[in-house]
């Protein structure tokens, strides 16, 4: 075991797949030489060499077209995209290339790319970094979803999404990165080294894509998040005094609703947080699924605490994000209903 | 290469390009050919693409190496607009430095220097008119400060304080200024290259006498955005300059990332038959020349032209990065072309309409000036200070407030 940052794991992740598996190949813009600008590949070209670490000229659409094609050869690529606010010039790659390409040949052909962006809020990088776009992949068939919350689950779960033969948008809460922030941006940021989850075996292992993860037992509530929202809703539960059961879901597709329906059949109510915009969020199909599966268990109306369906600000970054205090309210009126 | 990698049945082998000096190497551009001032030929301004193909691969250049204005480019440009076009480079040199330094001191989250590309925005905005519609990248901040806009307002943006007209919204320097025809500047890179080439088929669709013009770096060419806007501007003939500042770098990529080691920016233009032109970006009136030869063109409707400007980031990339682990820290001292400040200033005081004194004065009446236009902004608050009230999270969103961000609105008061 080490203490890692979530940087740190991810590039633990790469490393060990790397030394696996010959046919991984790693590339993003700056990536080589400089390790990414997050640092998450920091060293891999150095150890692995420069054909199976490297830069890439700036062209979103060009490196997930390519990875798609080295796929097609054999090589299991896994990209980056810098922040995942410039994914969009790779949108028709994604959407209607790797996503379909197993289904449109008949299982002749398959895109096994792991697709690596930073995601989410919290930075003061204004609307070009700061947002959350899982929802607009999640809506896409063929395409899994994944979201860490911690060094430890990411880790395993990149290294899954690496080995898995169908593409997969992983997508890292870069405000997470050096720490379990929990929305409270007053106040200093704990590190991971202060954290559980911040103590990663430094060999191989996996956690399955689909599985998610009890984060706090409780009985009055269930609570679904993934990535930061993870960390603000425990903070929101301690806050509120609330015994929240919170769930993080690790993975957006594919969903472990069995143990989203086992906890709701349990405590009769639940809270949906994500940072991402509320219309059309991700939190809108897990209302519609908590409530196909636990209509009759259900105490309370679902509530969502989201960002405002706005593009990212700058200055109003803290009134954008859903912390605590908003995630809190909504404990108590699901609670108290 | 060995030969036995061209032989029939050799191995493939992948080329990765890299740089020639990485940190702590000494810094090299032997294979950059800068050729002297005053040779190349100014064509015709309705000069038939084909008649054009050296032009790509060459290097105008107007100052030679006594910063002597030579050749058929040289610029009639009095000694008088010289000066002015050094004060605006000068101008936004000061404002560069004073912003670094108001981000470090915590007062902002964000900025990006242009320094040691003063003369591409700044010679461009002079060869431009004030009605031509401009597309820039973020790193165009000259272009603003050349067409007079107040410092105080640029500052305001980047507090996101009340007195940004951006209300907050944005990331510093990210500016828009619709009064001096200057387009949203986008995060996104390459956007704004199909969108100038749009505002250009408008002009002309509409029978205008205006023109647009925009700018990307080296490593954004690389983004589909850049060969649409280049196959509509060939194809309608549209009056735009797109202009590439192959400052060689981007972020941590040397511009052979972007092709950059097998053919020139400019060059790209000869695929669409549009004309290239390749220019010394740190020559002041080659670069005035040239586009004024560009714009003309477009004018008088003989179309687009693709304008690579030879030029050195010579500061970090933003205030997020330290280019000490990726390049040689001498670098920018090494460059070939040198400053373009200094060069002009050189140009101007060997014309005897300049002096190290006038210089020195300049520069701390500039720096005044900054200060001056700083403490205004500041007095309207920085970063933390909030632009507006919190409906304005709300609004421009869509022009009328639909219900379903009114219902959010209301549930952010009443929280
Ligand atoms: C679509 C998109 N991809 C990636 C980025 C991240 N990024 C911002 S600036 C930059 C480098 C741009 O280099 P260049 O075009 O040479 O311009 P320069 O910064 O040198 O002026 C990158 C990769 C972005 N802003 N937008
Ligand atoms: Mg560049």
């Amino acid at each position: 075991m080490a203490s890692m940052n979530m940087i740190q794991a991810i590039n633990s992740a790469l490393d060990v797949t790397m030394g696996r598996d010959p046919d991984i190949v790693v590339f993003g813009e700056d990536v080589g030489y400089f390790g990414g600008v997050f640092r998450c590949t920091a060293g891999l070209q150095k150890k692995y060499g420069k054909t199976r670490v490297f830069d890439t000229p700036i062209a979103e659409g060009g490196i997930v077209g390519t990875a798609i094609g080295m796929g097609a050869y054999g090589l299991r690529p896994v990209i980056e995209i810098q922040f995942a606010d410039y994914i969009y010039p790779a949108f028709d790659q994604l959407v209607s290339e790797a996503a379909r390409l197993r289904y449109r040949s008949g299982g002749g052909f398959h895109a096994p790319l792991t697709v690596r962006a930073p995601c989410g809020g919290g930075i003061f990088g204004g609307q070009t970094h700061s947002q959350s776009p899982e929802a607009i992949f999640t809506h896409v068939c063929g395409l899994k979803t994944v979201m860490p919350s911690t060094p430890y689950d990411a880790k395993g779960l990149l290294i899954a999404a690496i080995e898995d033969d169908d593409p997969v948008i992983f997508l890292e809460p870069k405000r997470i990165y050096n720490g379990p922030f929990d929305g409270h941006h007053e106040r200093p940021l704990t590190p991971w080294a202060k954290h559980p989850a911040g103590e990663v075996p430094e060999d191989y292992y996996r956690i399955e894509l689909g599985q998610a993860s009890i984060v706090r037992p409780g009985a009055q509530l269930t609570v679904l998040a993934y990535g930061t929202m993870v960390h603000v809703c425990l903070a929101a539960a301690e806050e509120a005094g609330v015994d929240a059961e919170v769930i993080d879901l690790r993975s957006l597709v594919p969903l472990d609703l069995d143990t989203i329906a086992r906890s709701v059949q349990k405590t009769g109510r639940c809270v949906i947080a994500h940072e991402a915009s509320r219309t059309g969020g991700f939190g809108a199909e897990l209302m519609a699924q908590v409530q196909e599966a636990c209509f009759w268990h259900l105490e309370a109306p679902i509530e969502r605490v989201t960002g405002w369906d706005t593009p990212y600000p700058h200055a109003f970054e803290w009134t954008y994000f859903p912390g605590p205090a908003r995630v809190a309210k909504a404990m108590k009126n699901v609670v108290e209903a | 290469m060995t030969s036995s990698a061209h032989e029939p049945g050799a191995a493939l082998r992948l080329h990765v390009p890299e740089p020639k000096a990485r940190p702590g190497e000494v810094p090299d551009f032997s294979g950059m050919s800068v050729p002297p001032a005053g040779t190349l030929a100014r064509p015709p301004i309705d000069a038939d693409e084909p008649a054009l193909r050296e032009y790509p691969y060459a290097l105008i250049r107007v100052l030679d190496d006594a910063q002597r204005a030579v050749g058929p480019w040289a610029p009639a440009l009095t000694p008088e607009r010289l000066r002015a076009g050094l004060r605006h480079m000068m101008l936004t040199r000061a404002f560069d430095d004073r912003m670094l330094r108001v981000q470090r001191q915590g007062k902002t989250s964000f900025y990006m220097k242009s320094t040691g590309e003063e003369a591409v925005a700044v010679a461009q905005a002079y060869a431009l008119d004030d009605g031509d519609m401009l597309f820039p990248s973020y790193r165009q901040q000259g272009l603003l400060i050349a067409r007079d806009w107040p410092l105080v307002d640029l500052m305001c943006q980047i507090f996101s304080n009340p007195g940004d007209r951006l209300k907050g919204r944005q990331l510093p320097v990210m500016y828009s200024v619709p009064e001096k025809n200057f387009f949203s500047i986008s995060g996104n890179l390459g956007t704004q290259f199909p969108q100038a080439v749009g505002w250009a088929m408008a002009s002309a669709i509409k029978g205008d006498t205006r023109i647009a013009a925009s700018w990307v770096g080296d490593g954004t060419t690389a983004e589909g955005d850049v060969h649409y806007a280049l196959t509509f501007a060939a194809v309608y003939q549209a009056p735009v300059l797109l202009n590439v500042v192959n400052n060689q770098w981007a972020i941590s990529s040397f511009q052979g990332f972007a092709g950059g080691e097998r053919t020139t920016f400019a060059a790209r233009a000869i695929g669409y038959g549009v004309p290239g032109l390749r220019v010394d970006g740190n020559d002041f009136l080659a670069v005035y020349a040239v586009t004024q030869w560009a714009a003309e063109r477009a004018r008088r409707n003989y179309g687009p032209t693709l304008i690579e400007l030879v030029t050195y980031r010579a500061a970090a990339h933003s205030t997020s990065d330290d280019p000490s682990a990726y390049r040689p820290q001498d670098e920018a001292a090494r460059w070939p072309l040198g400053d373009p400040v200094e060069r002009l200033k050189q140009h101007l005081i060997g014309l005897g309409a300049w002096s190290e004194a006038q210089h020195e004065a300049l520069a701390r009446e500039l720096e005044e000036h900054v200060k001056a236009q700083l403490r205004e902004a500041e007095a309207l608050g920085t970063l933390g200070t909030p632009p507006a009230g919190v409906e304005s999270l709300f609004e421009d969103v869509f022009k009328d407030m639909p219900p379903h961000l009114q219902r959010q609105l209301a549930e952010l008061k009443g929280a």
